[in-house]
């Protein structure tokens, strides 16, 4: 059995590696990889739950799981606009630095 | 120390050093790609040594296979491969973020050793858990509303991603 608080602190740490990810680099690619990672991370806090309530009543409880299904549906839809973005903004800067994409930046 | 016990420690401690190595490689896009890959099959790994066997498929199947294939496609069809841009400015809010992040992290940490309901070890699966009758039955019986809004959800995600990868809008 494995020991549950340590699926749950390996979830905290890969989701603040793509927090890390997402404010310090400026390449919109490694950016989007950044947000697929926390988006992974929670999806193993999500498992992880769910092994620790894994019945109710004696039956089988998987709604986290369905949850994680969700997820995974999301995040497929999100790289598939994210990737669109990004091949138009270079289209027409001819780079993928998000330093040089600051027309709506205060 | 159970055989699962060390796998757990095994792959999460490669899925940390891969999910770093993705982030921290600032001179090859294609191998922070190949990283991704790797944190991604050591999850499904771990989701397999949870008993969540029809998720950890579905994770290496989606995330494993599309989603970085559709990464890698991206990044060599731009050629990048490497990302070298002139240094930033922002040093001090970048480092500002580092040190909240880090911060924040040994927080959860902390608490996460204190909390007596995940210190307890949970007890065996009931029959069928994880398994894709019980997940499809789910999905199809309490969670028929959601299906039907992943299937809105991906459909406008084609058009979207279709109408802005168009040269032209016309």
């Amino acid at each position: 059995m494995l020991p549950m608080n340590h699926v749950i602190a390996l979830s905290a740490i890969l989701f603040t590696i793509g927090v890390l990810g997402v404010a310090t680099r400026r390449n919109l690619i490694v950016i989007l990889m950044s947000i697929e990672l926390m988006l992974n991370a929670v999806n193993l806090a999500f498992v992880g739950f769910n092994r620790i309530w894994s019945q109710v009543d004696g039956a089988a409880a998987i709604d986290g799981q369905i949850f994680v299904l969700m997820v995974i549906a999301v995040a497929a839809s999100e790289v598939a606009v994210g990737l669109g973005i990004l091949l138009a903004m270079f289209r027409n800067r001819d780079s993928v630095n998000v330093e040089e994409v600051n027309l709506l930046k205060w | 120390m159970t055989t699962e016990t060390i796998l757990f420690y095994i792959f999460g401690g490669l899925a940390v050093v891969s999910a770093l190595g993705m982030v921290l490689n600032t001179r090859n896009t294609v191998a922070s790609a190949l990283s991704l890959v790797v944190t991604m099959v050591s999850l499904g790994a771990i989701y397999l040594l949870l008993e969540a066997y029809l998720v950890a498929a579905f994770q290496i199947m989606v995330y494993g296979g599309a989603i970085v294939v559709l990464f890698l496609f991206v990044v060599m069809l731009l050629n990048l491969s490497t990302d070298e841009f002139p240094p930033g400015r922002q040093r001090l809010i970048k480092s500002a973020f580092v040190i909240a992040g880090v911060a924040i992290l040994v927080q959860i940490l902390i608490a996460l050793g204190r909390d007596p309901l995940l210190a307890a070890q949970p007890g065996a699966v009931p029959e069928g858990y994880g398994g894709y009758r019980q997940v499809g039955i789910s999905l199809y019986t309490d969670y028929v509303l959601l299906v039907e809004m992943a299937s809105l959800l991906l459909l406008a995600a084609i058009v979207g991603a279709l109408i802005l990868a168009k040269r032209k809008i016309d």
